[in-house]
């Protein structure tokens, strides 16, 4: 395992926290889109260049930096929104949020011993980190196309433990791709289904006819 | 025979897909019921079925989830015709496709060995189930169908980062990865503790969430308010089941290592917890196809806290699986003609459902004595099973806390439903010409006559089973 692993990782976290911070979609957009890519590296930093692993990091920097920030793009577009607006826990107190679950992650990732390849390394508080980052986007904003991309990051999360994996468990690292088949269901439903006229707008929090 | 099992429905899929009539397309869904209960009958019948060098087993389990996901798709394949012609305004063909496909991946999960391929099952057939709660193709659907994919999606994840660390459990003790459940049960002993406790419960709530227990359920209420009744039938006996499977696996490794206790404090708490939010929100729910997603989040916390209790509990849990699941068939297809009778799911506006549609009323009644618990239906028995084991096990509070909750419910559900069925009929009785038919009746009650059948008498074959599974899980007969 190269020795930059572990920068590339804090990048991963500082993306979380990128993404969380903004009201623009199109930066939403770009964080998520960058973080897809830099796991892409990560895939060939830990197995150090392996076939698989070079593979890997093709379709990840393909799928997750590329093809779907250009679906989620596109569905702006369609939606014609800029921004999300008021989401239920506003910016300053999600970065916080997303602090408490790094650390929390951290201090968890402490209690689990590692594996001797991977000892010392951040994959799996980085891991946890960005899978809490992710729930929180999904959860507390309420436009469709945010939620698409907080499920992005909480896959992304997924992901960075699967590299560890990638090795010892590469049909589990594979299939996991199938995951991303969910975020082009969701950008699909916001296209075809057109979720915005359907509800006037894309804001999800309309989507209350059914509450309790 | 492993292969037959998924490659049939599969095969009626894309016939399905072929047909042009819409007519016609629905008695697909029939014949590829009957093809695929034959199929199952056999395959049960067969000491051993499997596939894939390991990959494909039908275990005890496996063939509990099997032998009920395909009798109650044979319930729902012979009531479709009769429905979809009442729904003869929407186009069916990817609904009858989508259904068959679903069907396939519940057979795959029932049989899936491995924990990548049982995680694949279920994201296909949580994918394949999208389509089927659009059906209806109103706001309110939609709006379902968002929370199912966006919540699911999450347990889907959650799934799949739990099998990634029960991989490192592996890993972190040098043993050689494997992912199928044989070896991991072989291994299990040796697993890294931290990590195999921190796999179990992100599983349990990726798994969890699948199977509606609170507070993961939240998608629950909308998918099966705003689903067709088949399509509820379908999920709420077919598709939690197979999380459950899932679970039970998970519970078994745990056990086989050593940590079987901190497992079954885990689903106890949860299980309790299932329990009593669906009960709260049950008294106050005037949507009656909502309130049957809350009886099933109820009865999901039951086969949890079943499973916790372990001993004569597991025997308890696994024959309501079976209860349940029929019984739900015989409530959402009930309450599917009763909706169709008076075209509002609202309890208001629904009443004398009993002289409107007295086959379906007298059905969905009698589905509602079932599923509270009352003799002499099966679920009965297996609640008693379950209460008795709690109290064999010195659990006391936690079989009086069981016995109150299934009052509650009992209370709550049950104002609900008198007002349903009894009285006059009302406004809009006449709103709809729907009239029961032998095509949308005989189905229920055949589902009815094996839950009471069950209560009374339990075959040998089926008995000799659930007590070879729940020994198999460490509990007993």
């Amino acid at each position: 395992m190269s020795s930059a692993v572990d920068p590339v990782l804090v990048l991963v976290l500082l993306l979380n926290f990128y993404v969380v911070g903004t009201s623009r979609l199109h930066a939403v957009i770009n964080g998520v889109a960058l973080q897809g890519a830099v796991l892409g590296v990560l895939a060939l930093l830990v197995h150090s260049g392996s076939v698989l692993s070079v593979l890997v990091a093709l379709a990840t920097i393909l799928l997750k930096g590329l093809l779907m920030p250009m679906m989620l793009r596109r569905a702006m577009r369609e939606a014609s929104i800029r921004r999300e607006v008021e989401p239920f826990i506003d910016y300053v107190p999600s970065l916080l949020a997303v602090a408490v679950a790094t650390g929390a992650s951290f201090a968890f990732a402490r209690r689990l011993p590692l594996a001797p390849q991977h000892v010392g390394s951040l994959l799996v508080p980085a891991s946890l980190a960005t899978v809490g980052t992710g729930f929180l986007v999904l959860a507390t904003r309420r436009k469709a196309i945010t939620q698409a991309a907080g499920y992005v990051v909480l896959e992304n999360g997924v992901f960075v433990l699967g590299v560890g994996l990638l090795e010892a468990m590469p049909f589990l690292v594979e299939v996991g791709v199938l995951l991303d088949l969910f975020v082009a269901i969701f950008v699909m439903g916001i296209i075809i289904y057109q979720v915005n006229r359907e509800f006037a707008s894309l804001d999800t929090a309309r989507l209350s006819n059914l509450k309790e | 025979m492993a292969y037959a099992l998924v490659l049939i429905p599969v095969l009626f899929a894309i016939v399905a897909a072929a047909i042009r009539s819409d007519r016609v397309r629905p008695w697909v869904l029939t014949a590829a019921g009957a093809v695929q209960g034959l199929a199952v009958v056999r395959a049960l019948t067969m000491p051993a079925v499997a596939g894939l060098e390991g990959w494909l087993v039908l275990d005890g389990p496996g063939r509990l989830v099997m032998g009920l996901t395909s009798a109650l798709f044979f319930a729902c394949a012979l009531y479709a015709p009769g429905y979809l012609r009442q729904r003869s305004d929407r186009p069916n063909r990817v609904f009858v496709t989508c259904l068959l496909l679903l069907d396939a991946m519940l057979m795959l999960l029932a049989e899936a060995h491995h924990l990548g391929l049982m995680w694949v099952a279920l994201e296909a057939a949580t994918l394949s189930a999208a389509p089927l709660l659009t059906f209806n193709r109103n706001q309110r659907s939609l709006e379902a169908t968002w929370k199912y994919l966006l919540i699911g999606g999450v347990g889907v994840a959650l799934a799949l980062l739990g099998s990634l660390f029960l991989a490192y459990s592996e890993l972190q003790a040098e043993l050689e990865p494997s992912l199928l459940f044989g070896v991991l049960l072989e291994q299990a002993p040796h697993l890294s503790k931290p990590w195999l406790h921190a796999a179990f419960v992100i599983l349990f709530i990726g798994y969890g969430t699948k199977m509606g227990l609170a507070p993961m359920h939240t998608w629950k209420p909308d998918a099966y308010g705003e689903a067709p009744g088949i399509v509820g039938a379908m999920l709420a006996g077919g598709v939690t089941n197979g999380a459950f499977l899932a679970i039970v696996r998970f519970d078994r490794i745990c056990q086989a290592a050593g940590d079987g206790k901190f497992a079954q404090e885990l689903m106890l708490v949860m299980g309790l917890l299932s329990m009593g939010l669906a009960g709260a929100f049950m008294a106050r729910q005037r949507d009656y196809k909502r309130m049957l997603a809350y009886s099933s989040v109820e009865h999901m916390g039951i086969l949890v806290v079943g499973l916790g209790i372990g001993g004569a509990g597991v025997f308890g849990s696994m024959l309501h699986m079976i209860n349940n699941g029929l019984t739900k068939g015989v409530l959402f297809l009930s309450a599917a003609n009763i909706h169709r009778a008076f075209g509002s799911k609202n309890v208001e506006d629904v009443s004398g459902a009993l002289r409107r549609v007295p086959a379906s009323g007298a059905l969905f009644l009698a589905g509602f004595f079932a599923v509270t618990g009352s003799p002499p239906f099966g679920p009965f028995l297996s609640e008693l099973t379950i209460v008795r084991a709690a109290f064999a096990a010195g659990r006391y509070g936690v079989a009086a806390a069981f016995l109150v909750m299934l009052a509650v419910v009992f209370v709550g559900m049950g104002s609900a439903v008198v007002s349903i069925a009894q009285g006059s009929p009302s406004q809009h009785a006449q709103s709809t010409t729907f009239r029961d038919e032998l095509g949308t009746v005989a189905p229920i009650a055949l589902c009815l006559a094996v839950v009471l059948m069950l209560g009374v008498w339990v075959p040998p074959p089926l008995e000799r089973l659930l007590g070879d599974v729940a020994i198999s899980l460490g509990g007993a007969r």
